[in-house]
């Protein structure tokens, strides 16, 4: 291995709505770009190999793992992670307010990535069977809760959800 | 668990591309696709490439169009985009089937068709897909493209017919003829994982329900993506009952040099592929709308 100096480059993308930049390494994992470099210490990092689903973010709306993704990449992308999710005065989302109720959560270590992934199922299918639902967070690992209360939570969220809509 | 440093190289079009495979080509460089199998093993350092050549930006090989009678995939087309497409559906139905076993929802918005053949796991579906559909890959290079068929496509586990200064671009599938049945059937320790062993078949009966072309495909079982082809030969002019797809399987499982793994022992695999078989052909019958 040398001891080269890496080149670097510079990016900007828009992360939960603002407009951010860094100058990173190519190899700089864009988990670690988000953790490290701005400072937003939500996004869990776990496996580092893609198995565990911890680091979920949305990368233009669409779930990514963002320890399989390089910082350069995200150039010019909008990234949501869990830190967007809370309301303007600080307090919980409808859908974390949901984990919390259901007990979807123990340690917390996995709760960010699957928040992530449940945003993004109840954007596209708030009535997503528990069946659906199952299928949509296995990716997400949780050593915690057995997930039954996981499903609960967004199983109630997207109930909620689909009787806004009907009301609007 | 950080992958070694790497020069980062992101054409805009497929000749571009092509140009700086060539100009890389006396170092290590590698193509990133959708980076789902890549990324782990670089952030493993079992990979350390000296340049990386991301593909995101080329937008010539992505998207799903039918030509004559191909239907062409491009090969950055993304997994859960061609789950989703209406046109795969509808000519390739096996692709789509098998796509239910096809790792995690987030894994398939990032993954690509083209990245997931080059990297030619033996545990992946989509090689045997691509087998029993009689698929042609499109390869580009700066001489030009050449066409080579799934049957020759796939070297070994992590090899393929792809050479350093070429490139994958497009996968041509024929489209389904009328009729043809097909059928996927998996076991996996979880949904998602990589199978323990997976069988793609696709069958054409005549009117009296005899087989007239039978393709089975295997995956996960052995070092590449299989074919059983003496199989495939025993069932032509039979009637697709038990008793004939027992045979089928027996045939098959006989030729093949089961993988043996501390969790998987080599003769669970054998059982377990002979029952997937007779299933999926099986399958082949039921009715289909």
């Amino acid at each position: 291995m040398t001891n080269e100096k890496q080149e670097t480059t510079a990016i900007t993308l828009t992360v939960n709505g603002e407009t951010m930049s860094g100058v990173v390494e190519p190899r700089m994992l864009l988990s670690d770009f988000i953790r490290q470099d701005l400072q937003l210490t939500g996004t869990h990092v776990g496996c580092e190999h893609g198995v565990c689903g911890a680091c979920t973010i949305l990368i233009d709306g669409v779930s990514v793992r963002s320890c399989l993704t390089f910082a350069v990449q995200a150039e010019g992308c909008r990234i949501e992670t869990v830190e967007g999710l809370l309301e303007r005065d600080g307090k919980l989302s409808p859908l974390q307010q949901a984990f919390s109720d259901h007990h979807a959560l123990q340690c917390g270590f996995c709760t960010p990535g699957l928040l992530m992934t449940a945003t993004e199922l109840l954007r596209t299918r708030p009535g997503a069977s528990r069946d659906d639902i199952r299928d949509a967070i296995s990716g997400n690992l949780c050593r915690c809760t057995g997930y039954q209360t996981i499903i609960d939570a967004i199983s109630d969220m997207g109930t909620r959800l689909l009787a806004e809509e009907k009301s609007a | 668990m950080k992958p070694a440093p790497f020069s980062f190289h992101r054409p805009s079009s497929i000749s571009q591309c092509l140009e700086l495979l060539q100009a890389l080509a006396d170092g290590d460089a590698k193509v990133l696709a959708g980076g789902q199998s890549l990324i782990p093993m670089m952030n493993f350092r079992m990979a350390q490439p000296e340049a990386l050549i991301d593909l995101s930006g080329i937008a010539d090989l992505e998207g799903i169009r039918l030509q004559d009678d191909n239907l062409i995939i491009g090969a950055m087309s993304r997994h859960n985009a061609i789950k989703a497409d209406e046109l795969v559906a509808i000519h390739a139905p096996l692709i789509s089937l098998a796509y239910d076993h096809v790792a995690h929802f987030t894994i398939r918005n990032r993954g690509t068709l083209g990245g997931n053949l080059c990297h030619s796991d033996p545990a992946s579906e989509m090689p045997a897909v691509m087998r029993v559909l009689g698929a042609q890959m499109e390869i580009a290079s700066a001489d030009g493209r050449r066409l080579v068929s799934a049957d020759q496509f796939f070297f070994g586990p992590f090899a393929t017919a792809v050479e350093p200064e070429e490139l994958l671009v497009a996968i041509r599938i024929p489209v389904s003829p009328r009729g043809r049945r097909y059928s996927f059937h998996e076991v996996s320790l979880r949904k998602g994982d990589f199978a323990m062993s997976a069988i793609a078949a696709a069958v054409d009966l005549d009117v009296e329900g005899r087989v007239m072309r039978a393709r089975i495909g295997l995956c996960g079982v052995s070092d590449i993506a299989l074919r059983a082809e003496n199989a495939e030969e025993g069932l032509v002019g039979e009637y697709l009952n038990l008793a004939a797809a027992t045979a089928a399987a027996d045939a098959a499982v006989t030729s093949i040099e089961f993988n043996d793994t501390a969790a998987i022992s080599a003769s669970y695999r054998r059982d377990l592929t002979r029952a997937l078989i007779i299933r999926a052909l099986l399958g082949c019958t039921e009715e289909r709308l």
